[in-house]
């Protein structure tokens, strides 16, 4: 009887101590399909109103009378926002500081009285950065849409944004007879503290590697790609679920990952989003390893890069979709487009 | 239907929770008693409204034809019929069905004066369902929690639940239960396998009997559990993977929101080597 009583009790204390990592009910769920299906989201909420508090747009700073000459008549050195109206450029590099070197001030980026002087690598990159946002808005509204996006989006009043990746150095293996890791089984953040492989970020959002590893066919006729491979599209899953602050569910129906007819309509923005960062990384973010300093650089020497962490910052949209454009258009085509023809404004945000 | 010779001896009356002498006799072989009744009545007409809500559906397709939970907007309310409210029915006449059994297996027991260890391991697989369709909705505050009545659909539910915690095998309870169903099985695969050898011996000799059963063991392992050792471990184990099944699925949603990998960071974060 004694014994009996002994494992209850040993029972009970598992239990409790199985729950003692946990979080209590009741979670906020959002169904998201078809009654039964299961394609809920579960929130805890406590956490829910710590990320929206910390996720708040800055007011937009008072607009200026249009109507001023362009900014390049007045100051020298204004590649990219010389059609802009000078006093909206004054409020544009009044609010990027806000948004970027909040510290710093206008110093962060112009040396001493001339402010049209490229002296400081942060202006070049503030340049390059100034491109890629107006790429980003004209360009990739299959991901962005309206709400676009601003400096505030990713930096959030930090220098450089707090969510970048870097190529991590290679995993160390001794002459074993254990292969190569490929990352795996070392609980990283990166892929939400799961034993895939730690580096999503270069095949997927740097290089090209395929996302998709099912065959479009009912035998396996030429499909190379491997449970490796497999793991490694997890990861990359992992990380943006992680990302969004969002389970498999927002954008699949786990009954086919691959199959379009059963996913979200997200799973599409999704799609773009890879595609866009990318792009990004590749034409933007990886070629200023030769202009900033060492000390931003990665261990392998690096430019820091873009994930989807890098804008969402765990929210499904980031900042919860405060449309911060519209209050800045100037970083997109949008405001060119109502004064200038459209191929002109194309024109103008293409480099 | 006729009895086997010694089969009147067992059928006494008495042992009956309720119903008294009123539901105390037998059809054919079967032991009717109240919960007899109830089992029928509800297994019948959870069936039929499962048939009748397959009628009203796109499909006569066997793998296809499912019955929904109701959307989560209805929260623990009723729902429309058509709109998940047959499945809050058909879960309450399930619920019925099965517990009417396991009292039926009660009345059984008291009957012929035995433990009520088949009725209580028959609970634990209640339990299970319960935990499915009751605990975890009220803990999340929504019948629409349940999963759907039908062969695929059922399944699809597993899958998506299981992802909306990005990644099922982190869960604790879940790594707990599927060892404790493997090692069920293990502990069954050994039994049936050193029954069945001692029982066939090579032609010629005589059949073995417990005490050459323990020696194998012995003499493999330096242990044997025994005869009826062997019975109790196999119901612990199997009963352990019923309750841990249970757990694993009480435990996504109500205590725990976010990946399953995430929750180990307790231990990754253990002062020892963090």
């Amino acid at each position: 009887m004694m014994n009996t009583r002994n494992s209850l009790a040993l029972l009970l204390l598992a239990t409790v101590v199985l729950l003692a990592g946990c979080e209590r009910p009741r979670p906020d769920t959002v169904q998201r399909g078809y009654r039964g299906t299961g394609t809920v989201e579960v929130h805890n909420p406590r956490v829910t109103a710590l990320k929206v508090a910390t996720a708040q747009a800055p007011e937009p700073l008072a607009a200026v009378p249009a109507g001023g000459p362009a900014a390049s008549s007045v100051y020298k050195n204004v590649q990219v926002l010389g059609d802009v109206d000078a006093g909206e450029l004054t409020r544009l590099m009044l609010a990027m500081t806000q948004w970027v070197a909040p510290q710093q001030g206008c110093a962060y980026c112009h040396a001493g009285a001339d402010f049209a002087a490229d002296t400081l690598y942060t202006k070049v990159v503030a340049r390059r950065m100034l491109q890629m946002t107006r790429h980003i808005n004209s360009d990739w509204k299959t991901h962005v849409g309206d709400t676009g996006v601003t400096c505030y989006t990713c930096h959030r009043g930090q220098n450089v944004p707090s969510e970048v990746w870097f190529t991590p150095p290679a995993q160390k293996r001794g002459q074993s007879f254990a292969g190569n890791k490929a990352g795996q089984n070392a609980p990283a953040a990166s892929v939400a503290l799961a034993a895939l492989p730690y580096d999503p970020f270069t095949p997927f959002l740097s290089q090209s590697s395929d996302v998709r590893v099912v065959g479009d066919t009912p035998l396996a006729t030429g499909n190379r790609h491997s449970i490796k491979q497999t793991e490694w599209t997890y990861s990359l899953m992992m990380h943006m679920s992680d990302a969004l602050g969002v389970n498999c569910t927002y954008c699949h129906n786990s009954r086919s990952f691959t199959s379009w007819d059963t996913s979200t309509p997200q799973r599409a923005t999704a799609w773009y989003g890879i595609r866009m960062a990318r792009d990004l990384n590749s034409q933007y973010l990886e070629s200023l390893s030769k202009v900033v300093p060492a000390h931003r650089l990665g261990s392998e020497g690096d430019a820091p890069k873009l994930n989807c962490a890098t804008c969402h910052q765990a929210a499904f949209k980031p900042l919860y979709g405060a449309p911060m454009l519209k209050d800045y258009p100037q970083l997109g085509v949008v405001a060119h487009a109502a004064a200038a023809a459209p191929e002109e404004a194309v024109a103008q945000t293409k480099p | 239907m006729s009895m086997l010779s010694f089969e009147r001896k067992y059928r006494v009356r008495g042992g009956t929770l309720l119903g008294g002498d009123l539901f105390d006799f037998w059809v054919g072989p079967f032991y009717v008693g109240f919960f007899g009744v109830t089992s029928v009545f509800f297994a019948v007409l959870g069936t039929l409204l499962i048939i009748w809500g397959a009628s009203q559906g796109p499909t006569w397709n066997l793998w296809q034809i499912s019955i929904a939970p109701p959307d989560l907007k209805y929260g623990l309310g009723l729902a429309p019929l058509m709109e998940g409210g047959l499945w809050q029915i058909i879960t309450i006449c399930a619920i019925g069905a099965f517990v009417s059994w396991a009292l039926r297996e009660v009345e059984i027991c008291r009957k012929l004066g035995i433990g009520l260890h088949v009725p209580f391991a028959f609970s634990v697989a209640i339990f299970a369902y319960v935990s499915l369709v009751v605990i975890r909705p009220l803990l999340l505050g929504a019948w629409g929690h349940g999963f759907p009545y039908g062969i695929m659909s059922h399944l699809d539910w597993v899958s998506n639940t299981g992802y909306q915690y990005l990644h099922f095998h982190y869960n604790p309870a879940h790594m707990v239960a599927v060892s404790f169903f493997f090692a069920s099985t293990l502990a069954l695969a050994m039994h049936g396998g050193l029954v069945l050898s001692a029982t066939n011996p090579p032609k010629g000799e005589t059949v073995k009997t417990a005490e050459h059963e323990n020696t194998f063991f012995r003499d493999a392992i330096g242990y044997s559990i025994g005869t009826l050792g062997i019975h109790r471990l196999g119901l612990f184990l199997a009963l352990s993977a019923g309750f841990w099944s249970a757990v694993c699925i009480i435990i996504s949603g109500p205590f725990w929101t976010r990946g399953w990998p995430e929750w180990w960071s307790w231990w990754l974060n253990l002062p020892v080597w963090r």
